[in-house]
């Protein structure tokens, strides 16, 4: 983890970059006497964590937070307890630390801003895997480019060489397979549950043993299908 | 009447001499700064100065191991917010007390 120290104490910031030190996989980029030169520093580097003081002249620890439009994990350094409360207004601050900062004291809150690293890199993660896929895609039909908004997709059904699209809207007969709708629908909305039919799992009215009712449709559900369409409802 | 001591320079240190070394340059440099701001913005009579030197000195106390005179200067700190210099001597005592033990180490 890449951090920098914000004090406007120099015995203060050399004790936490001695902590610093001792720990392997912290690395400390920069320290910053006060809040607007890291400000600058911030525009232009990533960082991963923040040791950040509250009091310091003109342009307190609080004040800094509010500028960050993305903060990282934050970790306060402070003499004053009386600052706790306040430091529960925001996610980014993991923890705060009492001065003279006690070593057990500061691993353990590095351990707090890495599981916060990680829980945020997760959220992250799954917020672009759901944005992966695009909201819509189009249909050639009669040399005309059709725009299918996908989560009105309900029902695909596969006919022959042609594949029968059916949305909220209209249904559109194209010529393409099941294969390659299924690469532009996202998992995450859709499913394959017969070799002829993939549902939008959203659009389900009801199950009955091995048929699905979809809207007005009832589709067959595949056997080999069912443990997976089971799996991705939301039972009570 | 407690003491200055270098326990928690000595843990942070961890046997480390060039460490302990740069903690205490550290201390010996900024120290003495931090006083004279002190007592300049004593002159000026700028309770925010004021106040805001005495959060500073505080730290340095609290380095040293000194927990009854941590709380003096809580006191005179928080005093200083309703303009109220009580307290002013307690810590001025506690300064005096400190610059005798850096010349010490």
């Amino acid at each position: 983890m890449n951090c920098i120290i914000i004090d406007d104490e120099k015995l203060a910031r050399t004790i936490i970059k001695t902590l610093c030190d001792e720990i392997d996989s912290l690395h400390v980029l920069a320290e910053f006497p006060n809040a607007l030169q890291a400000i600058k520093y911030l525009n232009e580097n990533e960082v991963d964590l923040i040791f950040l003081d509250i009091h310091m002249p003109d342009f307190t620890g609080f004040d800094f937070v509010k500028t960050l439009k993305n903060p990282p994990s934050i970790v306060l350094t402070t003499s004053d307890p009386k600052f706790a409360i306040e430091a529960f207004q925001y996610d980014c601050i993991v923890d705060y630390l009492l001065k003279p900062v006690a070593t057990d004291r500061f691993k353990m809150a590095v351990q707090k801003a890495k599981k916060y690293q990680a829980i945020e890199s997760k959220t992250s993660e799954t917020i672009n895997d759901d944005s992966d896929y695009e909201n819509d895609f189009y249909i050639n039909i009669d040399r005309r480019l059709i725009k299918i908004d996908i989560p009105s997709i309900y029902l695909v059904e596969a006919k022959g060489d042609y594949i029968h699209i059916k949305t909220e809207d209209k249904n559109y007969t194209v010529h393409s397979t099941l294969k390659k709708i299924e690469e532009k629908l996202p998992e995450s909305l859709f499913l394959k549950i017969h070799r002829s039919y993939i549902i939008n799992l959203k659009k389900i009215v009801d199950i009955e043993d091995n048929s699905v009712l979809i809207k007005k449709d009832v589709i067959p559900v595949s056997r080999s299908k069912r443990p997976e369409l089971m799996k991705r409802l939301d039972l009570l | 009447m407690e003491y200055p001591n270098l326990t928690y320079i000595e843990q942070l240190a961890r046997g480390d001499q060039k460490i302990r070394a740069t903690l205490i340059d550290v201390i010996k440099t900024e120290f003495p700064e931090e006083k004279q701001d002190y007592y300049d913005s004593l002159e000026k009579k700028d309770y925010k100065k004021i106040e805001e030197n005495v959060h500073r000195l505080k730290h340095k106390i609290s380095i040293f191991g000194l927990e009854k005179s941590y709380e003096l200067a809580n006191t005179y700190e928080h005093n200083l917010r309703e303009k109220n210099r009580d307290g002013a001597e307690d810590f001025e005592q506690i300064l005096t007390t400190i610059t005798a033990y850096i010349k010490t180490i």
